[in-house]
Order: C-alpha cells, then structure tokens, then sequence
C-alpha cells in the first residue's frame, strides 16, 4: 500500500489502492472543502440568535461553528447550502441569500 | 482420515448452522426466510445456549441484516450471516458494498425462486441475481457439501490475498430440508483449520484511525479500483482450491473446483450445478452400463467461474447440454449455459451446447429429462439441430 498523500492519488496505480478503498488516515474530510457547490448561502444575524442550537444539531456538515457552548459562525469552506439550518431557526437569526449576489458584493 | 467418523442423519441447514457454530464467528446479523429459516433458528439456539460467544443481532430487514454485518466486518470482526430468495434479492445493493469494502463475510443462501409469481422452492434465480456483485459464489451438492463449503469458506472469505465476502449456498429444500447421511469434523479441527482472524484495517483500533466506504467520485480511482476488484476474484480460484485441498486433507472428502464424472471417455457430457448432479449421474450409470459414453460436470464454485476447469472436462466431447436452474430473460443463454459457452470458444473448443432449464420454482427434475437430455445430445452430435433453449418437463 502507497503511504497515504493526497496529492499523488490521481497517480496512484491500482494496486497502490488499499484493500477495501480504506482511507488509511482519519478526519481528511476536512481537506476536502465542499463550499464551492453552494448556490446559496446561510447567512448569521448574531443579535436574533439564542444559541438554542438547533442549526448545530440539523446541519449535516458539522458547518455551525461553536465554542464554550456558544455559536461562533458558520463554516464556510464546508457548508453546501442547503439551507436546513435557515429552515430550522426559531427565531430569524439565519437567512439565506444567493451566493452569486454575496460573492459579487464581496468583490466590491 | 485413519478412524472411524460416526456417521449421522442430518439437513443441510443444520449442517450449516454446525459449520458456522464450529467457526464461531464474532457477529452474526441476520433475518429467518423460507427456506433459510432452519439456518438461523439453529444458529439462535447456539446463542442461547451459550454455545457460542457470538453476538447475534436481530435486525427488522435482510437489506439491515447485511447492512450490520458489513458494519461489523469493518470493525473488525468475523462475520457470518444466512438468506435465500427475496431476502438476498434485497440485500442487492449491500451485496456490491460488502464486496467493494473487501468485507471477508461468510453468507450462506438457501437457493430459492424469486417473485412473481410467489414460490418457496428451490431454482437458481435469486443466487444468479448475485453473480455480477463481486462475491465469490459456491454451489454445494450435498448436505456434506454444504457443511465442508461452508468451512472452507471462512479460510478462503479471510485469507489476506482474498479478502472477499463469500456466498455459500445450498438448493431450497432438496439440500437444505431434505435428511442426507452426513459427518461432522471435531470443533478443534475446524478452529485449527480456519484459525484466528485479524483484520487489516479494523474501525475499532482507535490507535490507528482509517476511513471505510470512502468516496471515489472524481477522476478515474473508481475504475482503477475496480480493476483491483477483478484482479482479486481472478486470484481466488487457485487460493479456493488450495484451502479446499487442504481441508480435504483433513477430511479425506474430496475437495474440486469441477467434480468431473466419466469424463475421460464422454461422447456426451451434462453440466449442471448443485443438487440435481444426482440424478444427472444415476441416470449417466445407467446408460454407461448400456455402453453409452457419457459423463457430468459439475462446478462447485461459480465466481470466480473455473473456465479451464470446465474446459479440460468437456474437450473431448462430442456434444455438451447445460442445465441451467434460472433463465435469464432477453440472453440468448442462461446463466451457466453462457459461463460454459464462452469458456469453450474461449479456449478455441468448437463442441455444439444444447441449452436446457429445469427445476424451476421447485419442479421435478427427473431422470426421465436426463435421459432426454443424454438423447437430444446424440441427435444433436449426428447434425440435427435444436432450438436453442428448452424449458424440461413441460409441453413448451
């Protein structure tokens, strides 16, 4: 088996493969950064937010940041946007916005 | 081999339930199905009885049967699991997963018809259903050879240079129901024989994290993978064959990838898999004592599928007739008629294949359709053609 490095995989021969398409290194996924598929993006009002979380809780990429109990931002190198975490907020602190129009305002 | 081994009258669902009791895996998850049932139920009974150490898992589902148990052979564990029919049908998506993550799984299968209309009774069609899902795939004749199969199975599923799930199946109810004369090995034999089983990248050492069922969605790792997959069921057949000598060793039963029968001479040879090898033999005896030449082939392991094997059987014939257990609908050959076609024209062999289905959803497969066979081969070495498949036993 090839020492594992992310970089030389699309050179990999087959029989450099692990048994089983096992990844012989854990919590890589952090590596792969999925926040270039969103077409629209949550956005996070910190004044309506009671940090019940629920968005936390719902988000299927571990995309809600938070410290000492508290949220923090959300993450936006993972999340995809698929805006469960808007649909899920009780109380107004997360809408989403397309990410067109947020890139755009970005590079103004 | 030297002393007496106490002969018994035994099915060949408990056979397989002993054989895995012997074996004793880690997990077992696995949901009762017709014909099956006997399996699973004996094997529960093992548990309570504390006769294994065996963490039986009930699941509501065959899907959530194979779902666990593949979990489990990530973990690490030695796992073993029983279906037939509509319950192997739907693990269909699990069976491409278990073998894709090289879980060394040791699944038996009553082999049963499938759905619609509804059956209960043995054919070929659920088990050919799994050919093409990478597993390695055994065919046993006999309760004996459900038992023997079975433990052999476990050393070949786990030998590092496998590492595949195997599939050892027996036919629905004339193999798994029926009372056959039969011998058990001692429990330490079979222990020594299929020895402790570690795996290589066990979820449950923490100390050295890895990932399992990861993504292969860009670029072409996916088909360099698969490649590898290939690569390792081509290599099983010699490594199933070493163990099952190796086991035939111990047993003094005779372990073949193809049980060759009256070959050496055949005009005209039968092949067929799994129970009905019987009747096709009693009905050649017949005939040989009538001074016909002929002979029966049978495959014990079907995936990886034994061409040279079959081939070196068949080559001196002058007509061959496969009788498939299963149809499938839109080929012009059934299952086992088209593995034994295209290992023939393969190896440059030109020897006209008669292709025939019996059994179906249970029918008779009688020794009058032998004959008939044995018959139509004859006239089919003389020139006179037939119709490429015919349904035996029925007025088609």
């Amino acid at each position: 088996m090839a020492d594992f490095n992310g970089e030389n995989y699309e050179n990999w021969k087959p029989s450099d493969f692990p048994e089983g398409y096992v990844c012989p290194e854990a919590g890589t996924s952090v590596n792969c950064h999925t926040g270039g598929w969103r077409s629209e993006r949550p956005v996070w009002d910190k004044e309506q937010c009671s940090n019940c979380m629920l968005c936390w809780v719902y988000c299927p990429d571990s995309s809600i940041m938070v410290k000492d109990g508290e949220m923090t931002g959300i993450d936006y190198e993972h999340c995809k946007g698929c805006g469960v975490c808007v649909t899920e907020c009780k109380f107004g602190a997360l809408e989403l916005i397309s990410e067109a129009q947020a890139i755009a305002e970005e590079g103004e | 081999m030297a002393e007496e081994k106490k002969m018994f009258s035994a099915t060949g669902n408990q056979m397989v339930a002993d054989a895995m009791r012997q074996v004793d895996p880690d997990v077992m998850a696995a949901y009762p199905i017709t014909p099956q049932t006997t399996i699973v139920e004996g094997y529960d009974k093992f548990v309570a009885d504390g006769r294994v150490t065996t963490e039986y898992v009930n699941v509501e589902s065959e899907h959530s049967a194979l779902s666990a148990c593949i979990g489990a052979s990530a973990a690490g564990a030695r796992v073993a699991t029983a279906t037939s029919s509509q319950g192997l049908a739907f693990m269909w998506e699990e069976l491409h997963i278990a073998a894709g993550m090289r879980c060394p799984i040791v699944m038996a299968n009553a082999n049963r018809a499938l759905s619609a209309p509804i059956n209960i009774h043995g054919d070929h069609s659920d088990i050919m259903g799994a050919r093409d899902t990478g597993w390695i795939i055994m065919f046993a004749e006999t309760a004996q050879e459900a038992y023997d199969n079975t433990i052999v199975s476990f050393k070949v599923a786990e030998d590092p240079d496998v590492l595949l799930p195997v599939l050892t199946t027996l036919d629905g109810f004339v193999t798994t129901h029926a009372m056959d004369c039969c011998v058990m090995e001692e429990d330490q034999t079979v222990k020594d024989y299929v020895g402790e089983y570690h795996a290589k990248y066990p979820l449950l050492d923490t100390a050295n994290p890895v990932g399992h069922g990861m993504f292969a969605t860009l670029g072409d790792g996916y088909m360099k993978y698969k490649y590898t997959q290939r690569e390792a069921i081509e290599g099983a057949l010699d490594v199933i064959e070493k163990h099952g000598k190796e086991w035939a060793e111990i047993t003094g039963r005779p372990f073949d990838l193809v049980d060759a029968w009256g070959t050496e001479d055949a005009d005209y040879i039968i092949v067929v898999l799994g129970s009905c090898a019987g009747n096709a033999r009693f009905q050649a005896r017949q005939l040989r004592a009538q001074g016909k030449k002929v002979g029966v082939v049978r495959p014990r392991v079907f995936r990886p599928f034994p061409a040279q094997q079959i081939v070196d059987a068949c080559k001196n014939a002058k007509a061959i007739g496969v009788i498939d257990r299963s149809d499938s609908f839109g080929s012009a050959h059934a299952p086992l008629a088209l593995e034994v076609r295209s290992a023939l024209f393969s190896a440059g062999v030109q020897i006209p294949v008669n292709d025939y289905i019996a059994g179906l959803g249970g029918a008779d497969i009688t020794l009058a359709q032998m004959e008939q066979v044995f018959t139509e081969l004859e006239q089919c070495a003389a020139g006179e053609a037939k119709k490429s498949i015919t349904y035996l036993g029925i007025d088609e």
